[in-house]
Parts: structure tokens; sequence; C-alpha cells
């Protein structure tokens, strides 16, 4: 046994028992899942199955009615507010791309550096080498060094998609939350962002919600699938794709 | 790669407007007091107060710009922290009286004598002293805005909801200041000021030196306009102003930045009321009317929101249409127009005068090198047909 270890659980995530309802609508019904440090995991499900209603309970937008969320094995996060979770280490890249668009690109990456985010800080913030290397090297990793001084809001569609985890890159949280990273992708750009995630997931512990189920076999990782609030299924996509009831519910009864 | 904080935050719009403002503040007393009356290059006394007047409210746009163009807090209530500037210097011109006034009290106020006060009240005590005042002038506002604030902002209190709240703040405190039992002067208010620091307020070099000195107002408060905005708390503020939630998830602590700028606002707002008091001569609870709150963003809407330069210039353009309007035969048609101005710029001028000219010269410069591009991809395009004619 490890006394030294006052850690609940080794999880990087651990939801167990969650319960939300929305007057009366349940939208997550005794849900538990388990993401270890380093994993990725795929999360999918039909529509209302609860997906981003779970991130808004990892990242604080919404408390839950009952159950545990532990991050890191010692912090519960249903105590907490969003910008204390964003401080702990949870990246959340929203549904519909969420950039400044008044600013630009190279600005919105400044602005999601992991650096003091207190007002005295960023009132006497003044750059430092360190920091803008931080942000070339995050810009080229969303291919977006061309774009560096254009407006946010001039984007593509995709390049916007890419531009929001280019933020939670540089954020450089712990675990980052996807939510449909390639929803209006091309095939091109949806390869892509593919390959981006894996790469980020080299160092991050990640959790993907998407659709598109080409997209998640080409992750190649272990698939969670949801329905009515809680999980239906767990495994390889292989699996979770020929499971019965997964089928049922995407095709209807 | 970050030069000296005010070096980088000035552009040339903006150090064109410091440099007229400094010329006007030095210029304008000058002519008031050197030259003879009546000669042509004179600026009459009349005139050096109806424009320190205006210079006041372009420092109380500039605060309101602040928060409402950078951080999308829409005050409708800034009147408020203006008039409170007003009342903690109005209070000080009050003591400075002393036997002069038609009670000839050394102490109270005539009004407090008129009342029937035996002493003096407590909230008082200590605006004999300018530099208490001074300080009164800062803090009452900043403590207002940062009480207020902190309840309105940790509740996520934002849009029109705050909007109406701040309405309500200001009409309250209207309400309260009418009553005479409130030991403000109720309706009258403060007035009948003899003397600002030794100096007679009414006396032309004492004008002057104030319409200076609203200048120099007008310039420090742009100057730390233009520092915040232009640091990265400044990117902040617009990044809350965009997508508030958004930044939350990044690790901003929203409300402590609303409340900073909220805060930092208001005191300026408190200052440019203490400047405008001496100037006016009177301060009276008519100055907490939400419409005066109302009409000062709309000040900041016609010069342009979110530029600082177009909310002094918008402040000083519609008050000088006020005044040019209200004193002739279209008097009775003044808010008509008031609010046409302010349909009309909406419609048609929604990033209001300056942000409109700012969009036009930004359109013409993109365009100039965009016509640089297309004669080089017509060059290229003739060295292709060129390479395609020796394929061939």
């Amino acid at each position: 046994m490890n006394v030294m270890d006052t850690r609940a659980t080794s999880a990087m995530l651990y939801l167990d028992g969650v319960h939300v309802s929305f007057d009366g609508f349940h939208a997550i019904n005794n849900l538990s899942l388990t993401l270890e440090p380093g994993e990725m995991r795929a999360i999918i499900g039909p529509n209302g199955a609860g997906k981003t209603t779970m991130m808004d309970i990892i990242t604080g937008k919404t408390k839950p009615d009952e159950g545990t969320v532990l991050f890191d094995g010692v912090t519960d996060l249903t105590r907490l507010d969003e910008t204390r979770i964003a401080e702990l280490g949870i990246g959340r890249k929203f549904q519909k791309p969420t950039v400044f668009e008044s600013q630009t690109v190279q600005d919105n990456l400044l602005l999601a550096l992991n650096v003091d985010h207190s007002v005295k800080g960023t009132l006497f913030w003044r750059g430092s080498r360190a920091e803008s290397e931080r942000i070339d090297r995050v810009l080229e990793t969303i291919r977006l060094t061309d774009a560096r001084n254009r407006l946010a809001g001039s984007l593509s569609h995709g390049q916007k998609q890419w531009l929001e985890i280019g933020m939670l890159l540089a954020q450089d949280p712990k675990l980052l939350l996807v939510d449909e990273p390639v929803a209006g992708m091309t095939d091109v750009e949806t390869h892509l962002t593919a390959e981006l995630l894996k790469e980020i997931n080299k160092t991050h512990t990640v959790m993907v919600v998407e659709h598109d189920m080409t997209f998640v076999r080409e992750l190649g990782v272990k698939v969670t699938c949801l329905h009515e609030g809680t999980v239906l299924a767990e495994g390889t996509i292989d699996q979770v794709s020929s499971n019965e009831r997964v089928i049922e519910v995407y095709l209807g009864r | 790669m970050t030069p000296h904080m005010l070096t980088r935050s000035l552009d040339r719009g903006a150090a064109i407007f410091l440099a007229v403002v400094a010329a006007c503040g030095i210029l304008i007393p000058l002519s008031n007091l050197l030259l003879p009356a009546g000669s042509f290059l004179q600026v009459p006394t009349y005139l050096v107060a109806l424009w320190g007047k205006y210079v006041c409210y372009a420092v109380l746009a500039l605060s309101i710009d602040l928060i409402w163009g950078y951080c999308g807090i829409l005050s409708l209530g800034h009147g408020a922290f203006f008039a409170l500037g007003g009342y903690a210097m109005g209070m000080y011109l009050m003591r400075q009286i002393g036997t002069r006034g038609v009670y000839g009290n050394p102490i109270l106020p005539d009004f407090m004598v008129f009342l029937n006060y035996s002493k003096l009240p407590w909230s008082w005590y200590g605006f004999d002293m300018f530099w208490f005042a001074a300080l009164m002038v800062l803090l009452v506002p900043g403590l207002l805005a940062f009480c207020f604030g902190w309840l309105a902002f940790r509740s996520r209190v934002t849009g029109v909801y705050l909007s109406i709240i701040t309405q309500a703040m200001t009409y309250a405190l209207l309400l309260a200041f009418f009553r005479n039992d409130f030991g403000f002067g109720g309706n009258n208010g403060l007035t009948d000021f003899k003397d600002i620091l030794g100096f007679n307020v009414q006396a032309e070099a004492t004008r002057a030196a104030l319409f200076a000195l609203s200048c120099l107002a007008l310039i420090l408060s742009f100057l730390i306009c233009r520092s915040v905005v232009s640091s990265k708390l400044g990117k902040v503020l617009i990044a809350i102003r965009d997508a508030e939630s958004r930044s939350r998830f990044l690790g901003y602590r929203v409300e402590s930045y609303k409340l900073f700028v909220f805060t930092l606002s208001a005191c300026m707002a408190g200052v440019a009321g203490a400047l405008y008091v001496p100037q006016v001569g009177i301060i009276n609870p008519s100055e907490f009317a939400p419409g005066n709150s109302i009409e000062a963003v709309i000040w900041v809407a016609v010069g342009g929101r979110g530029t600082l330069v177009g909310a002094a210039l918008g402040a000083i353009v519609v008050n000088y249409a006020k005044t040019f309007f209200t004193s002739g035969v279209l008097a009775p048609y003044w808010l008509f127009m008031l609010g046409a101005l302010f349909i009309l710029v909406t419609l048609l001028l929604p990033k209001g005068i300056v942000g409109t000219f700012n969009a036009w010269r930004e359109a013409s410069r993109e365009r100039r090198p965009a016509q640089a591009h297309a004669s080089a991809a017509a060059d290229d395009g003739v060295t292709e047909s060129k390479m395609a004619e020796k394929r061939s």
C-alpha cells in the first residue's frame, strides 16, 4: 500500500453517480466515468445524450444535483467556479467556435497563455521572449503563422476551430475537453485535426466529444457512448458500434 | 518588444488629440487674460466657463467609454458619480464661504441655519480642508462604485439588467438629495460659492485657471484610459466584452476586472464633477437625474464607442449643439433633436464619428496594398503565359 497517497483515485477525471436535472428533465442520470492520465477518450451519443452537459459539469458551468466529480484524484470540482477550474488546468473548446473575434489571432493566443491572470498581473504585463516563442510554436502547430495579425473574426470556420484548439494549447491544461472539433470541417481539415489531437495527446489528457464516426475511428482511442445521460457502452470503436443497444439508440426503436 | 506603457499607447490620433487639448488649455486662458476685452482674438470669459463645462463633460464621457466601449458595461447611472464628485467639491466651497453668508454663521452654511441646524452634521466634517474634499471627490464615487459593482458583478448581473439598476441607483440618489433633512441642501443644492483655495471663483483669472485644470484633467484621464486599454488588461476587457463566459473558461476572474474598471471610471467621473461645480457655480440634485446619465451615453455613441478620442469629441460636439440649439428659436425642439441624433447615429453611423472615420481610413489603407498585389499578380500572369509559350 502507498501510505503517502491521499488520492481517492489515480484517475485524472473521476465521475461517479452524477445526476443533473433541469425542471424535472434528467439531463445526466447516474453517470460514472473515469479518465486515466495521458488517455484520450472519445465520447459519442445521439443528440440530447448529455455530452455537453457533462462538460458543463466538469468545467463548473453547471452544478450537479448529486454525485462525485474529482479532478486529479483530489479536487472536488463541484465546489469550484469556472475561473478556479480553469486555473487548476482544465481547458475547454466549445461546440460553436468561440474565439475573440475583434482581436488578432496572436492576441487570442496571448490571452489564453497560462500566465498571471490577475488584474494587477495583466495591467503591468510586459511580454517576454519565452511567451512570444510559445505563441510562435502554437501558431505553427495550428498552421496559422501567416494569419497571426489577422482578426480572429475574419478566419474561416475551420481556422477558428483550430485557433480555439491553439488557445487550449497555449493554456496548456492538464485535461483538455474538446467539444465537436470537426463540425463543419472539410475531409482534409478533419484528417489534419485528428493528427493534431493525437499530437496533443502525447503530452495531455484529452476528452473529445464528436458525432463524426470516421473522425472517431481515425483517433483510434477508447470510446464511450452516452445515452439519456448515462453510459450505454464503452470500448473500442468496433465494439461500441456493433453493440446492439448502441445501434438501437442511434437508429431509433 | 514592449516599449514603455505610455509611448506604446500613443498612436497618431491620440497624439493629435492630446496636442489640441493641451493647446486649448494653454491658449484659451492666455487669450482671455492677456488680450484686451473685445479684441478679435480674445476669448470672452463666458465662453471660457462654457467650454470648461464641455471639457468636464468630455472627462465624464471618457469614463463611460472606458467601461462601455471596452468592457461592455452600459452604465446609465454615471451621472451619479459625476454629481457625487460635484457635491464633495460643493461642500468644500460652501465651507469656504464662512461669515460672508447671509446669516454670517462661521461654521454652518446658510441652508443649515435656515433649517435650524444646531451643529454641523458629521458628514460635513473635514470639508473645510481642500485636501480632504479632494480625497472625497475620488473616494465617495469610488467606494459607491466598488460596493455597487461588487454586488452586481459577483451576482453576474449583466446587459440591460445592469443598465436598469444603475438607473435605479442614480434615481434613488436623486430622491435622497432632494430631501431637506438629508443634509446636503435639499432641492436648492449648494451655491453662492465665494472662494476656492483663497481665490475668488468669479474672478476671470480663477475661471481661466479652472479651464486649464479641466484640460489637464482631460489629458490625464485620457492617458490613464489609454494605458489601461492598451495594456494586456485592455485585451482582457475586450475579451470580456465580446465573450464573457469564454474568458471565464480561460481562467480570468471576470468580476474582478469589471470591478476594477468600474471603480476607476467612477473616480474619473467624480473628478469631472468636482471641476464642473466651481465653473457653473452650483450643484443641485437635478444632476442625479437619470436623463443626464443617458445623455452622457449618447455623447459616447455619437463620438464613437471604444475609441476614447471619439467619446471626448462626442461630448463636446453634442453639448455645443445643445448650447447652440437651446438658445434660439429651436429651443423647444432640442430633446426631439437629441432623440433623432441618437436614432440617426445608431442607424447610419453605428461606430460613431471617430469609429466611422477609422474604418474608412483602414479600408483605404487596405485598398492600396491590394492594388499593388493585384499588379504583382498580373506580372505573374505575364511570366506564366510566357512560360506556357516556351513549353508549347
